[in-house]
């Protein structure tokens, strides 16, 4: 490895040390501000996810969405467009899967490809949208995709309150999946299921999409300069689109798997948020889809270790959102360890020309 | 001359930037009150820089600033304003969305209590444009005036901030003739009225009719300081382009086959119709250089961008390899065997972050030879990578590196690396050598000579005279969007009489324009 890569390497990781160690101080201080307990509460976070085969369990299964739409993220950003659509692609990906899990009898396994299948389409189609509307009229898709994630929302709460509602029940809740439909749990004693495997597969899937593919290597050019994949002879908006599609898609897909592995009826009032989440999965894993795996169990052991703590002492959940903000700051600060960085660039340009002493440093 | 003040004085500048880019060498440079004074030299010569260090926005890194007789350390262009120094920038800035007077008094509004008192700066602006006579209304939105209007603002807009010194760079760049003109008595108007003013510009015509005196520069020196009754154009053309050391390029005599790029009464203007090319017309043949020579910015940019199709042309037309190119996009021009080295390389020619390999293979990435079916070749493209480096002579540790750690001329070599090697049948090279050090430069300038022997066709852009004279087996000269001359044989011709051309003095005669296009 050449030194650039190796300090690039090195100040990230600090990096990503620090914004632990930095979190990690905020929740203390903030159990020791507010906890009757606080020795309790900090048990129950952070060693709590790992007490029981069960919990361990509960955060492969809270990184799974998180997997699909991390990928989304990166697609999306990796092509250079600022799409929040993430958000909407997955729950309009769990109407979908909802339509088909309850109205359209199919063979096992049959029946959940297709409602994944279905949950992708509409996942894509409510992706393209702000893809196309700045493609014709240049209209910043950062905002249309923030005002269609609501409507997505409501939508789908409409769909499933006037359409699929199961009437026998008080709280909002869909008519039950058949059971055909649902993904089967994988590892006993826990709710792990195949849509874990699913993710994985995609991260796999993706990292080849962009770092093997004519396409992948055509949206990174994009992604990082569009006037010089334009002159190169790209078609830039095409592939600003298709990335925004494929995105979609993966949304979509992860809330129809999240719907049929972890639920039998559709019980959601608003969005869980995971499109969100996922921006801070992929912020984390650097944008490289071998290390979503691991940003989103880390992510998914966060709000494990939250909703034990909130359970077992008197410190809430929402800890863990601001957990999340503060590390998502912290790994977007460009400006943070720069110096350091900069310092080491130095240095190693100084070595290898021989130690001349004019290297510039700004 | 009767005693002037002296306003303005800076001596022995010398600037470095951090790039390792020297330039400005030691320049002296004095203005007396109340004159207008001219500071022309080519690009790159070091005008900018030094108009930057007057106003605040670079320092050097050595030398001493006068104001009024005081040594002063202008540390922000915040206090410049306060000085009395005002600039008035190429590219405006402005709010396009607020109206004239608010874009006037942003920042040091007349103020009623905790509110902008409208009225009096509505006419504190009127009052100030009509003294002035600058035609402008406050209350339009800039977004709805023409460029020519725009400037005013700016000027009014340094005026207002008490502005004594007003610094104008390169102001007829974006100006109709007739905006030109208005400018200049503005200007002239200004002078009477007591202030101070820097004209920056080559467009010598424009110098000659307008200023007092003049600064001249060349490659980061001064050349020295006239009054503008003692010297004529020819003279100042002399001390801007005239070199000291001429590069030597051998090269064998042409072999010249058939016509590859055919141009023919070609016209490109802009969307706020100012006309880029203007009628222009030409041929270029197999196994020759030709040679586009021009002060920037009159319309060569804008013709190397409709012939690789980054621009789209209003009328005539332009024949690539036998095919009308008006219905293609970059791709099918590419796909005719036309490669391109543009003008920036940073926001054009390259993806900084990725690595020298993927830069080099970005327009060709869907060839066979590289990926099937879209499944790129892993090992091929490595190798193929290893290659370019090698052959272009790329210093780097391996070609896997980010494009953006190499210097300069080492991007540029592998911005040429990616364009010769696709087997081009013409190459068009736009400012192919700019800020690229002596041995990238002639490493290039072999490479262009070798395709030329190769058969094939080279257009050559460049504002370097020397560069152009050196590689060109023919030049045209364009000024003002127009062919004002062509030299079938670049031997033939001096960078003075060049210069000439270049700078508008002379202009051939239509039939020998007409020899361009060599009787078709």
């Amino acid at each position: 490895m050449d030194s650039n890569k190796r300090i690039h390497l090195i100040v990230d990781m600090a990096k990503l040390m620090i914004a632990i160690l930095v979190s990690c101080g905020l929740v203390t201080a903030i159990v020791l501000g507010t906890s009757s307990e606080p020795m309790n509460a900090f048990f129950s976070f952070f060693i709590g996810p790992f007490t029981s085969f069960r919990r361990i369990g509960n955060i492969v299964e809270a990184a799974s969405p998180l997997m699909f739409t991390a990928l989304a993220v990166i697609l999306i950003f990796g092509a250079g467009q600022f799409s929040m659509i993430a958000e909407g692609a997955f729950f309009i990906g769990t109407l979908g899967a909802m339509m088909v899990a309850t109205s359209v009898p199919l063979p096992t396994g049959i029946h959940s490809a297709v409602a994944l299948l279905v949950a992708a389409a509409m996942g894509a189609t409510v992706a393209l949208i702000p893809a196309l509307l700045k493609m014709k009229w240049q209209v910043s898709e950062v905002v249309t995709s923030l005002m269609l994630n609501y409507i997505v929302q409501f939508f789908s709460i409409y769909m499933v309150s006037y359409y699929f509602r199961e009437v026998s029940s008080s709280s909002l809740a869909s008519i039950a999946f058949l059971d055909t439909s649902l993904l089967p749990v994988i590892i006993g004693g826990t709710r792990i299921h195949a849509g874990i495997i699913l993710a994985v597969i995609l991260c796999l899937l993706i990292y080849f999409l962009l770092f093997r593919t004519t396409f992948g290597m055509k949206l990174r050019i994009v992604g990082n300069n569009p006037k010089f994949a334009n002159y190169s002879g790209i078609k830039v908006t095409g592939i600003m689109v298709a990335s925004q599609v494929i995105a979609g898609a993966l949304a979509g897909m992860g809330g129809g798997a999240e719907l049929l592995g972890m639920y039998t009826r559709f019980k959601w009032t608003s969005s869980p948020g995971y499109g969100w989440t996922g921006i801070a999965v992929a912020l984390l894993a650097r944008n490289n889809p071998l290390l979503v795996p691991l940003a989103a169990l880390f992510m998914g052991y966060l709000n494990v270790g939250a909703n034990i703590m909130a359970r077992n002492s008197d410190v809430s959940s929402e800890v863990v959102k601001i957990i999340q903000g503060v590390m998502i700051l912290m790994i977007a600060a460009e400006a943070l360890l720069k110096k350091w960085k900069q310092r080491m660039i130095v240095e190693a340009a100084k070595a290898e020309t021989g130690m001349k002493g004019d290297v510039v440093n700004d | 001359m009767e005693e002037k003040k002296e306003v303005l004085r800076m001596e022995n500048i010398v600037k470095v930037y951090s790039n390792g880019v020297m330039a400005n060498k030691g320049i002296n440079f004095s203005v007396l009150a109340g004159e207008i004074h001219a500071l022309s030299g080519e690009n790159g010569a070091g005008k900018s820089t030094l108009m930057k260090i007057i106003f605040g926005e670079e320092q050097p890194t050595s030398g001493d600033i006068y104001v009024n007789g005081e040594k002063t350390i202008i540390s922000s262009p915040q206090l410049a304003i306060s000085l009395g120094i005002g600039m008035v920038h190429q590219h405006f800035m402005l709010v396009p969305s607020l109206t004239v007077a608010e874009n006037v008094i942003l920042g040091v509004e007349p103020r009623k209590g905790l509110l902008i008192n409208r009225k009096k700066a509505h006419r504190q602006v009127e009052e100030m444009a009509d003294k002035f006579n600058m035609q402008v209304s406050p209350r339009a939105r800039i977004e709805d005036l023409t460029v020519g209007q725009k400037q005013k603002v700016e000027i009014l807009k340094a005026l207002f901030r008490g502005a004594k010194i007003l610094i104008l760079d390169e102001p007829t760049a974006v100006l109709t003739p007739q905006e030109t003109t208005e400018l200049f008595e503005e200007l002239k108007r200004l002078k009477s009225n007591g202030y101070t003013i820097i004209f920056i510009s080559h467009k010598l015509n424009e110098v000659k009719e307008l200023c007092d005196r003049i600064s001249i520069i060349r490659q980061g020196r001064s050349m020295g300081l006239y009054d503008m009754k003692d010297v004529t154009e020819q003279d100042i053309s002399n001390l801007m382009v005239g070199r000291d050391v001429i590069l030597n390029i051998e090269k064998k005599p042409p072999e010249i086959g058939d016509p590859t790029i055919r141009v023919k009464d070609l016209n490109i203007s802009g969307e706020n119709g100012k006309t880029f090319v203007n009628n222009v017309s030409f041929l270029l043949r197999e196994g020759e250089i030709l040679g586009i020579a021009g002060v920037e910015g009159n319309g060569q940019s804008e013709l190397a961008e409709s012939l690789t199709g980054l621009r789209k042309y209003n009328s005539g037309s332009i024949e690539m390899c036998g095919k009308e190119i008006s219905g293609c996009n970059i791709k099918d021009i590419r796909a005719l065997s036309v490669s391109h080295i543009p003008e920036d390389r940073m926001t054009t020619g390259v993806a900084p972050a990725l690595s020298i390999t993927e830069n080099t293979l970005s327009d060709k990435i869907s060839q066979e030879k590289f990926s099937k079916l879209g499944i790129i070749d892993k090992g091929k493209i490595k190798q193929y990578g290893l290659e370019m480096a090698k052959d272009y002579q790329v210093l780097c540790k391996n070609p896997d590196v980010r494009i953006d750690s190499l210097s300069g001329g080492n991007i540029q070599k592998a911005v040429l690396a990616r364009e010769l090697s696709s087997d081009p049948k013409v190459i068009i090279a736009n400012q192919p050598t700019r800020g690229v050090d002596v041995g990238a430069t002639e490493f290039i300038r072999k490479r262009l000579i070798k395709m030329r022997d190769n058969k094939k066709s080279v257009l050559l852009i460049s504002s370097d005279l020397n560069e152009v004279l050196g590689l060109s087996d023919s030049i045209i000269v364009m000024h003002d969007g127009q062919i004002v001359a062509y030299f079938p044989d670049a031997g033939k011709i001096s960078e003075l009489e060049l210069g000439k051309y270049m700078l508008g003095i002379e202009k051939q005669s239509e039939s020998e324009i007409k020899e361009a296009c060599h009787g078709q």
